[in-house]
């Protein structure tokens, strides 16, 4: 073993692995072309613009790169470092994007945001002046996602336990796994639409809370089942062979055995459920509406007189037409508060929805 | 009917006993009544055959209520639902013509979808692949994560973002296409045009940033199902990273990938918020895609709704319909694609 490492053996190993450019080589020449790319930019425009200095500094760094790589090492280890490449830029170029929502986000929301903005509403409030806030609309969208999440929930366990535990292999179980699958692709304008047309329209209801929660509701089905459906999966056969085994009836032994296993996953999949539905704006525009005031009524679904809720999307959409495109006026900032609100609820519902799959992931 | 009252407290007495033997373990076969599992069996699986039947049921109902609000609609309309560019359901005086129509609809939904594949999809599969091959594998969870809270973000605050920021920032881009691809039509930004980046090209970006997690998700969840060994040899046959990516990889994942645009691009089309408030709403049919202008299918029912009176709504309720078969028929195709490669693989 030690004669196959031994330095006078090195010629050969490099002999037969070929030339490689040195492990600093990558770091160096991303400098260099960081370089070049800022003088590319000076020289071009005269003046340092970000954007094209740093667009620059990429594509001279990958073209010195491949060539370097080409003359010293290869066509195919050049074409490598390339793809390479390639694949670091598309991952950068998918996390710039969020970076820059969620910091200009942060950035024009959070000093919109006081005890009086969550803690009042709009009634009485002249949009183009400032104050006002949000609480109306944050108790609008809790009360619409969990009213929402009461419809969904049930229908799709008990969905997801008809296509495990029953009849996944049926034809109509395939039958309905499909149009699971493909409800998940309904646009919310479509499920919003539909409503409008099937509850305001045709049995002449006028706009609620529980108008949006029905639409929320539709979307929402597809993501619960397809996520018990996964948790339901992995419960052990064992589990439920020992508890047949035991003359414990199917359907006692999914209410006892295979449900409380799952349990923890198919919250995980509720939650991130319910905060996928927290954002739709499209269907609540339609069914919801918009109302300054303080309406903790989610069914005054009257035939008569409209009693809207507001939910946070639906107030930011307001706020933004307020605004007529202007940034700085005030009703434009509170949008921003708004969403700042809105976008701190879903990645909080997030965050905790993963932390429940983790330790349950770690109990078991 | 005097014997008939005791013997539902007999089973429910019964069935009681049953779970009581069940589960202590003690309990003799005499304990379980056969009547008794056979009637909480048949009732739970009634009920999760008709949860699953609800499914079937609002796919059903969605397509019969939005057929039957917009006949009437249809029917009142002067103008050729399909060809007609203008939106003008509602007369301005009793009596007037009716017109609208879906093509401008159509035509800028499919370019601000077709934008966003564009970009999209080679993205994602970088992505893809960077979390699955490329990352340190300590950071390739967090990482994927970190692209998934993109799906987090609420799409009218993709709205507001692209208006308020992303549009003012793509001057540059915009001028240096047209300088070097306005020959093809597309890009060509006319002196004319109005400036403001409030274009289905700005939407298509916007779209693409939008549609990312989804198709790289799925997508990378193909990548990781390569079998080891295939990767393995194609490694010690000494290919490159990328060659492997090539031999043993994409091969295997090209069905996958192709249903997950196939899911991206249904995402595309029906996105509303977004789109709604980047465009300006411009009813005819321009191909310099970024000039301002544009009004797609959803953008269009989430702009018009307020002040849609009767045969608007029913209009509106007529192109959602067509809205829904689109991606009806989209999505399908993909989920078929997934469920063949499934088969195969």
């Amino acid at each position: 073993m030690a004669t196959l490492t031994s330095p006078d053996l090195t010629p050969v190993a490099a002999a037969l692995r070929g030339q490689k450019l040195p492990r600093w080589a990558p770091a160096a020449l991303a400098a260099l072309g960081v370089v070049l790319g800022i003088g590319a930019s000076y020289g071009l425009y005269g003046e340092l613009r970000t954007a094209n200095a740093v667009v620059l500094s990429a594509v001279l760094y990958s073209a010195v790169q491949t060539a370097a790589s080409f003359a010293v090492e290869g066509r195919r280890q050049a074409v490598d470092r390339l793809f390479t490449t390639f694949v670091y830029t598309a991952f950068l170029l998918a996390a710039l994007p969020l970076v820059l929502i969620l910091w200009y986000t942060i950035q024009r929301g959070y000093h919109v945001i006081s005890g009086t903005f969550l803690g009042s509403s709009m009634f009485l409030v002249n949009p183009d002046n400032a104050g006002g806030g949000i609480y109306h609309a944050i108790a609008g969208t809790l009360q619409q996602t969990l009213l929402s999440a009461l419809v969904a929930v049930p229908l799709g366990v008990l969905t997801a336990l008809y296509l495990v535990e029953y009849g996944g292999r049926t034809r109509f179980g395939r039958l309905v796994s499909f149009f699971v699958d493909v409800m998940t692709g309904v646009p919310s304008i479509v499920a919003g639409i539909f409503v409008y047309a099937a509850w305001l329209i045709a049995l002449g209801f006028q706009k609620s809370g529980l108008a949006g929660a029905l639409a929320l509701a539709i979307l929402m089905l597809p993501i619960v089942v397809r996520a018990t459906e996964e948790m339901l999966k992995l419960v052990p056969a064992d589990l439920r062979e020992a508890s047949y085994a035991l003359g414990v009836p199917k359907w006692r032994t999914i209410l006892k055995v295979v449900l409380p296993t799952a349990l923890p996953g198919i919250v995980t999949g509720v939650m991130l459920g319910v905060a996928r539905v927290m954002g739709e704006t499209a269907p609540l525009i339609l069914l919801v509406g918009t109302n300054p005031k303080i309406n903790l009524n989610p069914f005054s679904f009257s035939q008569v007189s409209a009693n809207p809720q507001t939910a946070l999307p639906t107030y930011i959409w307001d706020s933004f037409q307020q605004a007529a495109g202007n940034p700085t006026h005030p009703a434009a900032q509170r949008a921003w508060g708004a969403a700042l609100v809105l976008i701190a609820l879903i990645m909080l519902l997030n965050l905790v929805a993963r932390t429940i799959a983790r330790f349950a992931r770690a109990r078991g | 009917m005097t014997e008939n009252p005791p013997s539902p407290g007999a089973t429910i007495g019964a069935a009681g006993s049953a779970h009581v033997g069940a589960s202590t373990l003690s309990g003799g076969p005499s304990l379980i009544s056969g009547a008794s599992v056979r009637r909480g069996d048949r009732v739970f699986r009634g009920l999760s055959v008709a949860a699953s039947a609800s499914v079937l049921a609002i796919m059903a109902a969605i397509a019969a209520f939005l057929v039957s609000e917009a006949i009437p609609a249809l029917a009142k309309n002067d103008a050729n639902f399909l060809t007609e560019t203008k939106w003008f359901p509602d007369p301005s005086t009793p009596g007037g013509p009716v017109i609208f129509g879906i093509a401008s609809l159509a035509i800028d939904t499919l370019v601000s979808s077709l934008v966003a594949m564009a970009v999209a999809v080679p993205v994602a599969i970088g992505i893809a692949l960077f979390t699955a091959y490329y990352a340190p594998r300590r950071l390739a969870r967090p990482l994927a994560y970190l692209v998934d809270l993109l799906a987090a973000v609420p799409s009218i605050v993709y709205g507001l973002w692209g208006f308020f920021f992303f549009k003012n920032h793509l001057g540059g881009l915009v001028l240096w296409l047209d300088r070097w691809f306005g020959w093809t039509g597309l890009f060509h930004y006319r002196p004319s045009a109005l400036p403001g980046n409030q274009s289905l090209f700005t939407a298509g970006l916007v779209l693409a940033i939008m549609i990312l997690p989804i198709i790289s998700a799925i997508s990378r969840e193909v990548f990781v199902q390569v079998p080891r060994q295939n990767i393995e040899a194609a490694l010690a046959l000494g290919a490159t990273r990328w060659e492997m990516v090539r031999i043993s990889v994409l091969p295997f994942g090209r069905a996958g990938v192709t249903s997950a645009s196939i899911l991206g691009l249904g995402r595309a089309l029906g996105e509303t918020l977004a789109v709604a408030l980047i465009l300006t709403q411009v009813y005819d049919i321009n191909l310099h895609i970024t000039e301002n202008g544009g009004i797609t299918f959803a953008s269009n029912i989430a702009l018009k709704i307020g002040e849609a009176e009767n045969t608007g709504t029913g209009a509106l309720i007529a192109s959602g319909l067509v809205l829904f078969v689109i991606t009806l028929a989209v999505n399908s195709v993909a989920q078929l694609l997934i469920r063949r490669s499934n088969v195969e693989a």
